[in-house]
Protein backbone atom coordinates (compact mmCIF):
# COMPACT_ATOMS: atom_id res chain seq x y z
CA UNK A 1 0.00 0.00 0.00
CA UNK A 2 2.86 2.16 0.54
CA UNK A 3 3.42 2.82 -2.54
CA UNK A 4 3.27 6.64 -2.69
CA UNK A 5 4.64 7.19 0.93
CA UNK A 6 7.15 10.41 0.60
CA UNK A 7 9.32 10.35 4.69
CA UNK A 8 9.23 13.75 5.77
CA UNK A 9 13.13 14.61 6.45
CA UNK A 10 14.51 16.74 9.48
CA UNK A 11 14.75 20.21 7.31
CA UNK A 12 11.42 19.43 6.45
CA UNK A 13 10.63 19.62 10.31
CA UNK A 14 12.45 22.72 10.57
CA UNK A 15 11.04 24.61 7.85
CA UNK A 16 7.31 23.85 9.56
CA UNK A 17 8.77 25.01 13.26
CA UNK A 18 9.55 28.16 11.74
CA UNK A 19 6.32 28.37 11.21
CA UNK A 20 5.90 28.30 15.01
CA UNK A 21 8.41 30.86 15.84
CA UNK A 22 7.25 33.53 13.55
CA UNK A 23 4.03 32.98 15.48
CA UNK A 24 5.74 33.19 18.54
CA UNK A 25 7.81 36.17 17.73
CA UNK A 26 4.57 37.81 16.61
CA UNK A 27 2.62 37.12 19.72
CA UNK A 28 5.56 38.29 22.09
CA UNK A 29 5.61 41.62 20.03
CA UNK A 30 2.34 42.22 20.45
CA UNK A 31 2.31 40.73 24.22
CA UNK A 32 -0.56 38.47 23.67
CA UNK A 33 1.10 36.56 26.53
CA UNK A 34 1.06 33.00 24.63
CA UNK A 35 4.58 32.76 23.48
CA UNK A 36 6.03 31.02 26.43
CA UNK A 37 2.86 28.36 26.85
CA UNK A 38 3.45 28.27 23.09
CA UNK A 39 7.41 27.65 23.39
CA UNK A 40 6.77 25.03 26.09
CA UNK A 41 4.09 23.19 23.87
CA UNK A 42 6.02 22.94 20.78
CA UNK A 43 8.99 21.44 22.72
CA UNK A 44 7.01 19.10 24.68
CA UNK A 45 5.42 17.99 21.62
CA UNK A 46 8.21 17.22 19.52
CA UNK A 47 10.11 15.49 22.13
CA UNK A 48 7.07 13.40 24.04
CA UNK A 49 6.26 11.96 19.99
CA UNK A 50 9.88 11.57 19.49
CA UNK A 51 10.09 9.08 22.59
CA UNK A 52 7.13 8.12 21.72
CA UNK A 53 8.05 6.97 18.05
CA UNK A 54 11.04 5.59 19.21
CA UNK A 55 9.57 3.42 21.94
CA UNK A 56 6.82 2.11 19.07
CA UNK A 57 9.52 1.47 17.00
CA UNK A 58 11.60 -0.62 19.34
CA UNK A 59 8.38 -2.49 20.12
CA UNK A 60 7.27 -3.19 16.95
CA UNK A 61 10.14 -5.13 15.88
CA UNK A 62 10.56 -7.03 18.97
CA UNK A 63 6.70 -7.09 19.08
CA UNK A 64 6.75 -9.21 22.76
CA UNK A 65 3.31 -9.35 24.57
CA UNK A 66 5.13 -8.51 27.91
CA UNK A 67 6.11 -5.31 26.57
CA UNK A 68 2.89 -4.68 24.94
CA UNK A 69 0.79 -5.22 28.02
CA UNK A 70 2.97 -2.95 29.84
CA UNK A 71 2.95 0.03 27.38
CA UNK A 72 -1.25 -0.68 27.83
CA UNK A 73 -1.03 -0.70 31.36
CA UNK A 74 0.57 2.92 31.47
CA UNK A 75 -1.55 4.48 29.10
CA UNK A 76 -4.41 3.06 30.96
CA UNK A 77 -2.98 4.35 34.21
CA UNK A 78 -2.44 8.00 32.50
CA UNK A 79 -5.83 7.91 30.93
CA UNK A 80 -7.50 7.37 34.54
CA UNK A 81 -5.44 9.31 36.49
CA UNK A 82 -6.06 12.00 33.38
CA UNK A 83 -10.04 11.91 34.14
CA UNK A 84 -9.71 12.58 37.88
CA UNK A 85 -7.89 15.64 37.38
CA UNK A 86 -10.23 16.91 35.01
CA UNK A 87 -12.93 16.35 37.88
CA UNK A 88 -14.39 19.72 39.13
CA UNK A 89 -15.22 18.18 42.86
CA UNK A 90 -12.74 15.55 43.90
CA UNK A 91 -13.57 12.15 44.07
CA UNK A 92 -12.27 10.33 47.11
CA UNK A 93 -9.10 8.65 45.43
CA UNK A 94 -8.81 5.41 45.22
CA UNK A 95 -12.69 4.86 44.81
CA UNK A 96 -12.31 7.42 41.97
CA UNK A 97 -9.27 6.13 40.52
CA UNK A 98 -11.11 2.78 40.39
CA UNK A 99 -13.80 3.88 38.77
CA UNK A 100 -12.28 5.47 36.20
CA UNK A 101 -9.96 2.91 35.42
CA UNK A 102 -12.80 -0.06 35.46
CA UNK A 103 -14.31 1.95 33.22
CA UNK A 104 -11.65 2.31 30.67
CA UNK A 105 -10.81 -1.15 31.27
CA UNK A 106 -14.04 -2.71 30.44
CA UNK A 107 -14.28 -0.63 27.70
CA UNK A 108 -11.78 0.69 25.94
CA UNK A 109 -9.79 -2.56 26.79
CA UNK A 110 -12.17 -5.19 25.64
CA UNK A 111 -13.41 -3.54 22.33
CA UNK A 112 -9.99 -3.18 21.50
CA UNK A 113 -9.44 -7.10 22.02
CA UNK A 114 -12.34 -7.44 20.25
CA UNK A 115 -11.54 -5.84 16.94
CA UNK A 116 -8.12 -7.24 17.13
CA UNK A 117 -9.61 -10.62 17.23
CA UNK A 118 -12.54 -10.87 15.48
CA UNK A 119 -12.24 -7.45 12.83
CA UNK A 120 -8.68 -7.15 12.12
CA UNK A 121 -7.61 -10.73 12.75
CA UNK A 122 -3.89 -9.81 13.00
CA UNK A 123 -1.31 -12.55 13.58
CA UNK A 124 -0.53 -12.67 16.11
CA UNK A 125 -3.38 -11.20 17.54
CA UNK A 126 -1.00 -8.20 19.60
CA UNK A 127 0.92 -7.30 16.82
CA UNK A 128 1.14 -4.22 17.85
CA UNK A 129 1.06 -1.70 14.98
CA UNK A 130 -2.64 -2.65 15.23
CA UNK A 131 -2.88 -3.18 18.93
CA UNK A 132 -1.54 0.03 20.15
CA UNK A 133 -2.89 2.83 17.68
CA UNK A 134 -6.34 0.93 18.30
CA UNK A 135 -5.93 1.21 22.29
CA UNK A 136 -4.80 4.83 22.20
CA UNK A 137 -7.63 6.05 19.61
CA UNK A 138 -10.21 4.22 21.93
CA UNK A 139 -8.72 5.47 25.18
CA UNK A 140 -8.53 9.04 23.94
CA UNK A 141 -12.18 9.37 23.41
CA UNK A 142 -13.20 7.25 26.35
CA UNK A 143 -11.27 8.66 28.53
CA UNK A 144 -13.17 12.31 27.17
CA UNK A 145 -16.62 11.12 27.25
CA UNK A 146 -15.86 9.63 30.77
CA UNK A 147 -14.12 12.79 32.18
CA UNK A 148 -17.27 15.18 30.72
CA UNK A 149 -20.12 12.69 31.92
CA UNK A 150 -18.61 12.36 35.68
CA UNK A 151 -17.72 15.89 35.86
CA UNK A 152 -21.42 16.81 34.92
CA UNK A 153 -23.34 13.84 37.00
CA UNK A 154 -21.67 15.07 40.32
CA UNK A 155 -21.41 18.77 39.66
CA UNK A 156 -24.70 18.88 38.64
CA UNK A 157 -26.00 16.41 41.17
CA UNK A 158 -24.20 18.77 44.01
CA UNK A 159 -25.69 21.61 42.87
CA UNK A 160 -29.43 19.96 42.81
CA UNK A 161 -28.72 18.47 45.55
CA UNK A 162 -32.28 20.30 47.82
CA UNK A 163 -33.91 18.93 44.24
CA UNK A 164 -32.79 15.24 44.80
CA UNK A 165 -33.80 15.10 48.36
CA UNK A 166 -36.98 17.02 47.52
CA UNK A 167 -37.78 13.92 45.20
CA UNK A 168 -36.55 11.37 47.65
CA UNK A 169 -38.95 12.98 50.48
CA UNK A 170 -41.78 12.87 47.96
CA UNK A 171 -40.98 8.87 47.63
CA UNK A 172 -38.90 8.53 44.36
CA UNK A 173 -36.81 6.06 44.13
CA UNK A 174 -32.80 7.09 44.32
CA UNK A 175 -32.69 6.19 40.56
CA UNK A 176 -36.01 8.02 39.75
CA UNK A 177 -34.72 10.96 41.53
CA UNK A 178 -30.97 10.96 39.67
CA UNK A 179 -32.97 10.08 36.33
CA UNK A 180 -32.68 13.72 34.89
CA UNK A 181 -29.21 14.12 35.49
CA UNK A 182 -28.14 11.30 34.56
CA UNK A 183 -29.96 11.74 31.50
CA UNK A 184 -27.77 14.90 30.70
CA UNK A 185 -24.47 13.26 31.75
CA UNK A 186 -24.75 10.84 29.47
CA UNK A 187 -25.33 13.58 26.68
CA UNK A 188 -22.61 15.49 27.81
CA UNK A 189 -20.41 12.15 27.88
CA UNK A 190 -21.70 11.09 23.75
CA UNK A 191 -22.00 14.64 22.77
CA UNK A 192 -18.28 14.73 21.11
CA UNK A 193 -17.91 11.50 20.03
CA UNK A 194 -21.79 11.91 18.26
CA UNK A 195 -20.41 15.01 16.58
CA UNK A 196 -17.34 13.97 15.36
CA UNK A 197 -19.59 10.91 13.58
CA UNK A 198 -22.58 13.40 11.86
CA UNK A 199 -19.56 15.90 10.88
CA UNK A 200 -17.12 13.27 9.49
CA UNK A 201 -16.25 13.46 6.33
CA UNK A 202 -18.14 16.91 5.16
CA UNK A 203 -16.67 18.95 8.02
CA UNK A 204 -13.57 17.14 8.80
CA UNK A 205 -11.76 14.59 7.73
CA UNK A 206 -10.33 12.40 10.77
CA UNK A 207 -6.76 12.55 11.65
CA UNK A 208 -6.18 9.24 11.28
CA UNK A 209 -8.09 8.33 8.08
CA UNK A 210 -6.25 11.72 7.14
CA UNK A 211 -3.19 9.80 7.98
CA UNK A 212 -3.22 6.93 6.10
CA UNK A 213 -4.25 8.81 3.17
CA UNK A 214 -1.10 11.23 3.53
CA UNK A 215 1.15 7.70 3.77
CA UNK A 216 -0.52 6.50 0.88
CA UNK A 217 -3.11 4.20 1.59
CA UNK A 218 -6.08 4.11 -1.33
CA UNK A 219 -8.60 6.72 0.32
CA UNK A 220 -11.56 3.90 0.34
CA UNK A 221 -8.99 1.78 2.18
CA UNK A 222 -8.59 4.78 4.59
CA UNK A 223 -12.31 5.21 4.63
CA UNK A 224 -13.26 1.66 5.79
CA UNK A 225 -10.71 1.69 8.78
CA UNK A 226 -12.10 4.99 10.01
CA UNK A 227 -15.46 3.75 9.92
CA UNK A 228 -14.35 0.63 11.97
CA UNK A 229 -12.76 2.96 14.44
CA UNK A 230 -15.65 5.10 14.61
CA UNK A 231 -18.00 2.07 16.01
CA UNK A 232 -15.34 0.98 17.89
CA UNK A 233 -14.90 4.40 19.73
CA UNK A 234 -18.62 5.63 19.77
CA UNK A 235 -19.45 1.86 21.29
CA UNK A 236 -16.43 1.81 23.94
CA UNK A 237 -17.48 5.61 24.95
CA UNK A 238 -21.26 4.76 25.25
CA UNK A 239 -20.64 1.66 27.38
CA UNK A 240 -17.86 3.64 29.45
CA UNK A 241 -20.08 6.50 30.24
CA UNK A 242 -23.18 4.29 31.44
CA UNK A 243 -20.85 1.98 33.37
CA UNK A 244 -18.98 5.01 34.99
CA UNK A 245 -22.49 7.08 35.90
CA UNK A 246 -23.97 3.42 37.32
CA UNK A 247 -21.11 2.84 39.77
CA UNK A 248 -21.38 6.89 40.95
CA UNK A 249 -24.63 7.33 41.30
CA UNK A 250 -25.12 3.95 43.60
CA UNK A 251 -21.96 5.45 45.33
CA UNK A 252 -23.68 8.48 45.61
CA UNK A 253 -27.01 6.84 47.68
CA UNK A 254 -26.59 4.66 50.12
CA UNK A 255 -28.34 1.26 50.60
CA UNK A 256 -31.46 3.64 52.52
CA UNK A 257 -31.77 5.92 49.29
CA UNK A 258 -30.23 8.64 50.86
CA UNK A 259 -28.07 10.83 49.24
CA UNK A 260 -24.37 10.39 50.59
CA UNK A 261 -22.10 12.91 49.22
CA UNK A 262 -19.79 12.07 51.94
CA UNK A 263 -19.26 8.81 50.62
CA UNK A 264 -18.28 10.21 47.15
CA UNK A 265 -16.35 13.60 47.57
CA UNK A 266 -13.40 13.80 49.37
CA UNK A 267 -14.42 16.46 51.47
CA UNK A 268 -17.29 15.78 53.18
CA UNK A 269 -19.63 19.30 54.22
CA UNK B 1 -49.52 4.75 65.17
CA UNK B 2 -46.06 6.25 64.68
CA UNK B 3 -43.31 5.07 67.88
CA UNK B 4 -40.60 6.34 67.87
CA UNK B 5 -37.61 4.30 70.24
CA UNK B 6 -34.80 5.78 71.13
CA UNK B 7 -34.19 8.00 68.10
CA UNK B 8 -30.90 9.22 68.08
CA UNK B 9 -29.57 12.20 66.23
CA UNK B 10 -26.51 14.31 67.02
CA UNK B 11 -26.70 16.21 69.73
CA UNK B 12 -29.91 15.08 71.43
CA UNK B 13 -30.72 12.84 73.78
CA UNK B 14 -32.64 9.48 72.48
CA UNK B 15 -36.23 10.20 71.53
CA UNK B 16 -39.28 8.64 72.58
CA UNK B 17 -42.26 9.24 71.49
CA UNK B 18 -45.85 7.27 70.80
CA UNK B 19 -47.87 9.17 68.35
CA UNK B 20 -51.64 7.74 68.46
CA UNK B 21 -53.97 8.35 64.90
CA UNK B 22 -55.47 11.19 64.17
CA UNK B 23 -53.31 13.03 66.46
CA UNK B 24 -50.88 15.77 65.53
CA UNK B 25 -47.44 16.86 67.81
CA UNK B 26 -46.79 20.46 67.95
CA UNK B 27 -42.64 20.78 68.29
CA UNK B 28 -41.16 24.28 68.80
CA UNK B 29 -37.19 24.56 69.46
CA UNK B 30 -34.54 27.11 68.63
CA UNK B 31 -32.70 27.21 65.29
CA UNK B 32 -30.08 24.24 65.37
CA UNK B 33 -31.87 22.74 68.15
CA UNK B 34 -32.11 19.23 65.84
CA UNK B 35 -36.02 19.44 64.67
CA UNK B 36 -35.15 19.19 61.39
CA UNK B 37 -32.87 16.58 61.78
CA UNK B 38 -35.63 14.72 63.92
CA UNK B 39 -37.85 15.32 60.77
CA UNK B 40 -35.24 13.98 58.36
CA UNK B 41 -34.09 11.12 60.54
CA UNK B 42 -38.12 9.59 61.20
CA UNK B 43 -38.16 9.75 57.07
CA UNK B 44 -34.99 8.14 56.81
CA UNK B 45 -33.12 11.01 54.97
CA UNK B 46 -30.28 10.68 57.38
CA UNK B 47 -28.63 7.65 59.07
CA UNK B 48 -29.64 7.74 62.92
CA UNK B 49 -29.59 5.54 65.51
CA UNK B 50 -32.66 4.09 67.01
CA UNK B 51 -35.82 2.51 65.60
CA UNK B 52 -39.12 4.13 63.89
CA UNK B 53 -42.34 2.26 63.62
CA UNK B 54 -45.10 3.10 61.54
CA UNK B 55 -48.43 1.04 62.62
CA UNK B 56 -45.84 -1.70 63.81
CA UNK B 57 -43.83 -1.72 60.61
CA UNK B 58 -39.76 -0.99 61.50
CA UNK B 59 -38.38 1.59 59.40
CA UNK B 60 -35.75 -0.52 58.05
CA UNK B 61 -37.71 -3.21 57.42
CA UNK B 62 -39.59 -1.74 54.29
CA UNK B 63 -37.72 -0.16 51.17
CA UNK B 64 -37.03 3.62 51.60
CA UNK B 65 -38.75 5.09 49.26
CA UNK B 66 -42.07 2.93 50.33
CA UNK B 67 -41.49 4.64 53.69
CA UNK B 68 -41.02 7.77 52.55
CA UNK B 69 -44.35 7.90 50.70
CA UNK B 70 -46.18 6.78 53.63
CA UNK B 71 -43.99 9.44 56.20
CA UNK B 72 -43.43 12.12 54.02
CA UNK B 73 -41.60 15.33 55.25
CA UNK B 74 -42.51 18.63 54.26
CA UNK B 75 -38.87 20.62 54.00
CA UNK B 76 -38.93 24.11 55.07
CA UNK B 77 -37.99 24.98 51.53
CA UNK B 78 -39.67 23.46 48.61
CA UNK B 79 -37.49 22.27 45.50
CA UNK B 80 -39.07 22.61 41.97
CA UNK B 81 -37.44 21.18 39.04
CA UNK B 82 -39.59 21.15 36.02
CA UNK B 83 -41.55 23.89 34.15
CA UNK B 84 -44.63 23.23 35.15
CA UNK B 85 -46.70 22.93 38.74
CA UNK B 86 -48.43 19.40 37.70
CA UNK B 87 -44.98 17.74 36.34
CA UNK B 88 -44.79 17.42 39.72
CA UNK B 89 -47.33 15.55 40.58
CA UNK B 90 -47.29 11.61 41.24
CA UNK B 91 -51.55 11.71 41.60
CA UNK B 92 -54.23 13.76 40.82
CA UNK B 93 -54.30 16.63 43.07
CA UNK B 94 -56.90 17.29 46.00
CA UNK B 95 -57.54 19.88 48.03
CA UNK B 96 -56.90 22.71 45.30
CA UNK B 97 -59.35 25.00 46.52
CA UNK B 98 -59.29 24.22 50.06
CA UNK B 99 -55.65 26.17 49.88
CA UNK B 100 -57.40 28.67 47.91
CA UNK B 101 -56.41 28.17 44.53
CA UNK B 102 -58.33 27.45 41.30
CA UNK B 103 -58.48 24.16 39.43
CA UNK B 104 -55.97 25.76 36.80
CA UNK B 105 -53.30 25.87 39.12
CA UNK B 106 -52.25 23.11 37.87
CA UNK B 107 -51.08 24.51 34.38
CA UNK B 108 -49.04 27.33 36.33
CA UNK B 109 -45.58 28.21 34.83
CA UNK B 110 -43.38 27.50 38.48
CA UNK B 111 -41.45 30.78 37.83
CA UNK B 112 -44.08 33.00 38.25
CA UNK B 113 -45.38 31.51 41.55
CA UNK B 114 -44.76 33.48 44.79
CA UNK B 115 -42.70 31.71 47.86
CA UNK B 116 -46.13 31.90 49.43
CA UNK B 117 -47.87 29.78 46.65
CA UNK B 118 -45.15 27.48 46.47
CA UNK B 119 -45.43 26.76 50.08
CA UNK B 120 -48.79 25.93 49.81
CA UNK B 121 -48.48 24.30 46.21
CA UNK B 122 -45.57 22.14 47.91
CA UNK B 123 -48.88 20.88 50.43
CA UNK B 124 -50.70 20.02 48.16
CA UNK B 125 -47.82 17.64 46.07
CA UNK B 126 -47.40 16.24 49.50
CA UNK B 127 -51.36 15.69 50.05
CA UNK B 128 -51.41 14.25 46.78
CA UNK B 129 -49.35 11.20 47.91
CA UNK B 130 -52.06 10.31 50.67
CA UNK B 131 -49.12 10.04 52.79
CA UNK B 132 -50.12 8.57 56.72
CA UNK B 133 -47.74 10.36 58.73
CA UNK B 134 -47.03 14.28 57.72
CA UNK B 135 -43.87 15.64 58.66
CA UNK B 136 -44.23 19.29 58.39
CA UNK B 137 -41.33 21.75 59.11
CA UNK B 138 -42.70 24.90 59.22
CA UNK B 139 -45.10 24.75 56.75
CA UNK B 140 -47.30 28.42 57.22
CA UNK B 141 -43.63 30.27 57.34
CA UNK B 142 -44.27 32.21 54.16
CA UNK B 143 -48.17 32.58 54.36
CA UNK B 144 -50.02 35.61 55.07
CA UNK B 145 -52.88 35.12 57.69
CA UNK B 146 -55.57 33.87 55.40
CA UNK B 147 -53.87 31.55 53.81
CA UNK B 148 -52.38 29.95 57.62
CA UNK B 149 -55.61 29.00 58.35
CA UNK B 150 -56.40 27.37 55.62
CA UNK B 151 -53.64 25.32 55.78
CA UNK B 152 -54.53 24.29 59.21
CA UNK B 153 -57.71 23.34 58.12
CA UNK B 154 -56.82 21.68 55.44
CA UNK B 155 -54.84 19.39 57.57
CA UNK B 156 -56.61 19.29 60.32
CA UNK B 157 -59.47 17.59 58.39
CA UNK B 158 -57.14 15.55 56.82
CA UNK B 159 -55.71 13.82 59.87
CA UNK B 160 -59.40 13.19 61.17
CA UNK B 161 -60.74 12.07 58.39
CA UNK B 162 -57.61 9.69 57.08
CA UNK B 163 -56.67 8.72 60.77
CA UNK B 164 -52.99 10.02 60.28
CA UNK B 165 -50.41 11.51 62.18
CA UNK B 166 -48.53 14.96 62.18
CA UNK B 167 -45.79 16.08 63.32
CA UNK B 168 -45.68 20.16 63.03
CA UNK B 169 -43.15 22.24 63.59
CA UNK B 170 -43.44 25.90 64.04
CA UNK B 171 -42.06 29.20 66.08
CA UNK B 172 -45.58 30.26 66.51
CA UNK B 173 -46.69 28.64 70.40
CA UNK B 174 -50.58 30.01 69.69
CA UNK B 175 -49.99 27.95 65.76
CA UNK B 176 -48.75 24.79 67.47
CA UNK B 177 -51.62 25.27 70.66
CA UNK B 178 -54.44 25.62 67.56
CA UNK B 179 -53.49 22.89 65.29
CA UNK B 180 -51.55 19.89 68.00
CA UNK B 181 -53.06 17.83 70.66
CA UNK B 182 -49.69 18.13 72.57
CA UNK B 183 -46.63 20.16 72.48
CA UNK B 184 -42.84 19.36 72.88
CA UNK B 185 -39.90 21.34 73.00
CA UNK B 186 -36.63 20.65 71.67
CA UNK B 187 -33.83 22.42 73.74
CA UNK B 188 -30.59 21.74 75.35
CA UNK B 189 -30.32 18.49 73.71
CA UNK B 190 -33.61 16.96 75.05
CA UNK B 191 -37.29 17.21 73.61
CA UNK B 192 -39.77 17.77 76.62
CA UNK B 193 -43.55 18.03 76.84
CA UNK B 194 -44.39 21.64 77.05
CA UNK B 195 -46.12 22.52 80.13
CA UNK B 196 -44.03 19.67 82.30
CA UNK B 197 -41.47 20.75 84.57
Amino acid sequence: MKTEFIALTAPDLMLASLLVLALIGLGARLRLGVSRTLTIAAIRTTVQLLLVGLILEAVFTQAKLPWIMLIVLVMMTVAAWEILARQKRKLKGWWGFGVSAFSLFISSFFITLLALFIVIKADPWYTPQYAIPLLGMLLGNTMNGIALGMDRLVQTAWQQRAVIEQRLMLGQKDTEAIRDIARDSMRAGMIPIINAMAAAGVVSLPGMMTGQILAGSPPVEAVKYQILIMFLVTSGTGFAVITVLQLITRRMFDSRERLRFDRLLREPR
Amino acid sequence: MLRLEDLKIPDVEPVNLTITPGECIGLSGESGSGKTRLLRAIADMDEHGGQVYEEDIAQGLVKAHEWRRRVMLLPAESQWWFDSVDQHFSARAEHIEALGFEQDVMGWNISRCSSGEKQRLSILRMMANCPRVLLLDEPTANLDASNVARVEDMIRNYLSKHHAIAIWVGHDAAQLQRVSQRQYHLGEGRLMKVGEA
